[in-house]
């Protein structure tokens, strides 16, 4: 037998960490659906969350000190934030902390991206672009949503002429520079595609969410959690880390479910939600 | 190794469908709050990548350290939020 090395070993109780922490989300969502455990589960599921930071901590070792200045920047302001907020203004507030994650989700696809520029492998290629996309997006939705319900943003629909066309054209160019991108295709400008692909979800998520009511925004901030879920899945992808991949995967498949049981309890269906804005403006446009 | 990792994610998916059924109104707030916590879960991502691109140069690192201000407040935020709303639901609860 090999001996195995420190580092082998430590590889080897950060996986068993992480096992542990997926379990302690399961258990956590599953006993946040009932109100007798709802309290109870987001402790088991904030210790799960805990064991896989400090053990991704303990193996990331060398560099403490940047990643202990972000981690304390970050706790301040989520702390006095979740504690500073009114009961009444609860659901924007997980708005921007849903935006956070989006962001973050986001950066990480890009960072990695920025660090390994020459990557071909098109799986990786295809996780950076998803992360990028699915995590910007999330993040300015999330910022209007938070402006909706705030009033800072009118809560009214927002229409133009035209929105529709420009929305479609949005989605045709993303499509665009994602093949080209995952294709590898042009590489000698492939330092162009991800700051592109930055800015391209940063303006999709406005404009799919600015052409929907306020009185409906607690729908589009839980299919905009489902969105963070999925954008933190695909930054796993691209990092190759498995506890991304389940609790991000975990959040995006119950968010999308409760997502729908929200529409249900309105007696309306998701496509209703996200599109009534149009309706409204097309009907208004025909009496007129 | 890829292939691996969508085998688990399909999984993951199929238990997150079924995890989540009847769930009554009242607390479709906190467990939408509670699962964007645990979407906070990108922290790990984004520690491993301020990690890694130690030697990928300065960009990158400053990325990976915006990511990690970012995430963390979507984690602590995420989990002290849901659990004044909890605190919230059960004292009414209790009052009744």
């Amino acid at each position: 037998m090999t001996p195995t090395t420190a580092n082998e070993t430590m590889l080897i109780v950060t996986s068993l960490a992480y096992i542990l922490s997926a379990m302690l989300f399961i258990f956590g969502l599953k006993m946040l659906s009932s109100p007798e455990t709802a309290r109870r589960g987001n402790l088991v599921s904030a210790t799960g969350m805990f064991i896989a930071v400090i053990f991704t901590l303990i193996r990331a070792g060398l560099d403490f000190k940047w990643i202990a200045v972000g981690v304390a920047i970050g706790a301040a302001v989520g702390v006095l934030a979740a504690l500073k907020v009114k009961m009444t203004g609860m659901p924007e507030m997980v708005a921007l902390f849903n935006g956070g994650g989006g962001l973050a989700s986001m950066l990480v696809g890009w960072s990695e991206f920025h660090a390994h520029p020459d990557q071909t492998v098109v799986f990786i290629l295809v996780s950076v672009f998803l992360a990028v996309l699915i995590g910007g997006m999330t993040f300015t939705g999330s910022v209007v949503a938070w402006g909706k319900l705030s009033g800072n943003i009118p809560s009214r629909p927002i229409l133009f002429p035209g929105q529709q066309i420009i929305n479609g054209g949005l989605f045709v160019i993303t499509l665009g520079v994602g093949v080209l991108f995952c294709g590898s295709f042009y590489p000698s400008i492939s330092a162009v595609y991800v700051p592109t692909a930055v800015i391209l979800s940063l303006v999709i998520g406005i404009v799919t969410v600015i052409p929907i009511g306020g009185a409906d925004m607690p729908v589009v901030i839980s299919l905009l959690n489902s969105y963070s879920g999925l954008a933190a899945c695909a930054a796993g992808f691209a990092i190759g880390n498995n506890i991304l991949i389940v609790a991000g995967g975990l959040v995006g498949a119950s968010g999308l479910i409760l997502t729908n049981i929200m529409c249900k309890a309105m007696n309306r269906s998701l496509t209703n939600v996200l599109f009534s804005g149009f309706g409204s403006h097309e009907a208004a446009g025909g009496a007129g | 190794m890829s292939f691996d990792m969508l085998f688990v994610f399909m999984l993951t998916v199929f238990l997150g469908f079924e995890l989540i059924s009847r769930v009554p109104s009242t607390l479709h707030t906190p467990l939408m709050s509670g699962a964007n916590a645990i979407s906070g879960i990108t922290l790990i991502g984004a520690i491993t990548a301020v990690n890694l691109s130690d030697t990928g140069g300065g960009f990158s690192h400053v990325l990976g350290i915006l990511a990690v201000i970012f995430a963390t407040i979507n984690v602590v935020g995420g989990y002290v939020v849901t659990n004044r709303m909890l605190a919230m639901f059960r004292k009414k609860d209790g009052s009744r």
